[in-house]
């Protein structure tokens, strides 16, 4: 039972990083209709920045860790408006031009990343307590795992307040309906673009600093690595959908731990059975619009 | 004169007074060429029919004008030319769309459907649109894809309404809709007409009759035709050759 218990609590905290991942993702493709191969670069950007103002000013400290959270998202955050402005947005409409600029950027960005950080990987330190377990009916959690989930949760939050409460977060849900009509409106759904992938930067650059204490190590591939999770994750969800995603993140990585530890290892193999499985069922994902 | 000798006159009569004028309006979508020459003027006051048989490009005139579609031609709203205007420029200098198909936002709630149509630094009509559909205001909390055809149409038209434009651009307003709401969506359309001036796509020519005072018609993406609306619906031959419709002087369409 406690293995049990152990394996489903990290599996959501694996899932919460997912999310962190793929929230941007599916906003970013249902506005805008872009399938970001950047967005692993700006996790890794936040999680190497994070690692460096934590060190800075003491990673054991709780302070030091809380500005290192900030620190990530914000790196994230000007990564990714800097990219939607710079190369994403002179692209408008033109599809394959952006997956290409954005696959390049990801693999020069990884390329800069090594230059500075080398390609080896770097441990991070962190608060005492993070690194301590909490015993949940008889399982010993990893207390970074509580930490990872709720600032999933604090993310779907906002990010769900500011779509329904605000003026930008309505015109973000009108254009992944329809964004011709939202510019017949007479809305100038560029500033909406920008946002989206400020936002979705945000969440991955915090998530490249959670990524970082969950699995121990940062390194220049880490973004990449949870980019393929993150997109199979999307893709489950249905492009575009919040809660798809977020129900779709949480699903992927328990089905992965589980199957990793009660069928030996092939966590990686049922995620992608399962991808197969929702294409040939409901090709448009669990929450995605009919095509 | 017959229909076998006359040519397709282009143009007899032009609008002296036009808030939006199109010459030479061209289009294309996907590479294709789906307007090949329009030239019309909307009339500064009343409906501007913008007439034709199914596929001559009345839809794409209209998405053309709102730069929804690669355009070229000129197009002048008030002397200004809007042609190389990005389709949000277009509606920011007051050009209302009511897209065919309503393209209500199925998510927002009604509410949210007006409320994302408030265009900045305007007054918002919100007293004209409740007196006009005060169903909206009832159903202001409800999705406006659980909205029925004729409700959704009234979203569409109170998104158009709401802010103060030179001219509308209407494009089948009452496609799909009841006898009843025709009627009611024609009521809304001469109330409206009353404060701007509208270009309407139309089928339904007891509508069209009714309300537009002159008409463009095209045929194969091009304008042909440009006169007072009653005078070419009174032509049986002409309303035959460019609509494939019989219409009597007060026939039914």
């Amino acid at each position: 039972m406690s293995t049990v218990i152990l394996l489903a609590i990290t599996g959501v905290g694996l899932g919460a990083i997912y999310f962190l991942v793929a929230c941007g993702l599916s906003l970013i493709y249902g506005l805008m209709g872009v399938l970001n191969f950047a967005h692993g670069v700006f996790l890794a950007f936040g999680a190497f920045l994070g690692f460096e103002i934590a060190n800075a000013m003491g990673a054991t400290t709780w302070a030091g860790f809380a500005v290192s959270l900030l620190v990530g998202a914000l790196a994230g955050a000007v990564f990714a408006a800097l990219t939607e402005r710079i190369l994403v947005q002179r692209l408008y409409n033109r599809h394959i031009e952006q997956v290409l600029v954005t696959v390049g950027l990801a693999l020069a960005a990884v390329a800069l990343f090594d230059g500075i950080w080398g390609t080896d990987p770097r441990f991070p330190s962190a608060p005492a307590w993070l690194n301590e377990t909490t015993n949940i009916a008889g399982a010993n959690v990893p207390n970074d795992r509580f930490v990872a989930i709720l600032a999933a949760v604090a993310v779907l939050v906002a990010i769900v307040l500011f779509l329904k409460k605000t003026r930008y977060g309505m015109i973000i849900r009108a254009g992944v309906e329809n964004r011709s009509m939202v510019t017949a409106l007479g809305i100038d759904v560029r500033t909406a673009f920008t946002l989206v992938f400020t936002i979705g930067g945000a969440a991955a650059g915090l998530g490249g600093v959670l990524a970082s204490h969950y699995f121990g190590y940062v390194s220049p591939l880490l973004g990449q690595t949870l980019l393929i999770f993150a997109f199979i994750v999307t893709v489950i969800g249905g492009l575009g959908s919040l809660l798809g995603a977020a129900i779709a993140s949480v699903l992927v990585a328990l089905l992965q731990q589980f199957a990793n530890f009660y069928l030996s290892g092939t966590g990686d193999f049922a995620v992608v059975i399962l991808l197969a499985v929702v294409l040939l069922t409901r090709p448009s994902g669990l929450m995605g619009r009919k095509a | 004169m017959t229909s076998a000798t006359r040519p397709d006159p282009v143009t007899t009569e032009t609008v002296t007074d036009a808030v939006l004028s199109v010459r030479g309006l061209q289009a294309h979508v996907a590479g294709q060429q789906v307007v090949e020459h329009v030239d019309l003027d909307v009339a500064a006051a009343g409906v501007t029919a913008l007439l034709g048989r199914n596929g001559v490009g009345k839809t794409s005139t209209i998405k053309a004008i709102m730069g929804l579609i690669s355009r070229s031609g000129t197009v002048t709203l008030d002397g200004q030319d809007i042609a190389s205007l990005p389709t949000h420029k277009v509606a920011q200098l007051g050009v209302g769309y009511v897209p065919e198909d309503r393209e209500v936002f199925s998510g927002l709630t009604v509410s949210e459907n007006l409320r994302i149509a408030e265009r900045p630094g305007h007054d918002h009509r919100y007293g004209l649109v409740y007196e006009l559909f005060p169903e909206l205001k009832e159903r202001a909390g409800q999705a406006a894809g659980t909205l029925s055809g004729g409700q959704q149409q009234m979203v569409s038209l109170a998104r158009a309404l709401l802010n103060d434009n030179r001219v509308l651009l209407v494009d089948e307003p009452t496609k799909g809709l009841a006898p009843r709401l025709v009627q009611e969506v024609g009521k809304v359309l001469a109330r409206a007409a009353e404060a701007v001036p509208v270009l309407l796509v139309e089928q339904n020519l007891q509508v069209v009759r009714e309300l537009a005072h002159h008409a463009v018609v095209l045929t194969g993406g091009r304008s042909v035709h440009h006169g007072p609306a009653a005078e070419f619906l009174n032509d049986p031959e002409a309303t035959q050759r460019l609509l494939g419709v019989h219409t009597g002087a007060e026939g039914a369409a």
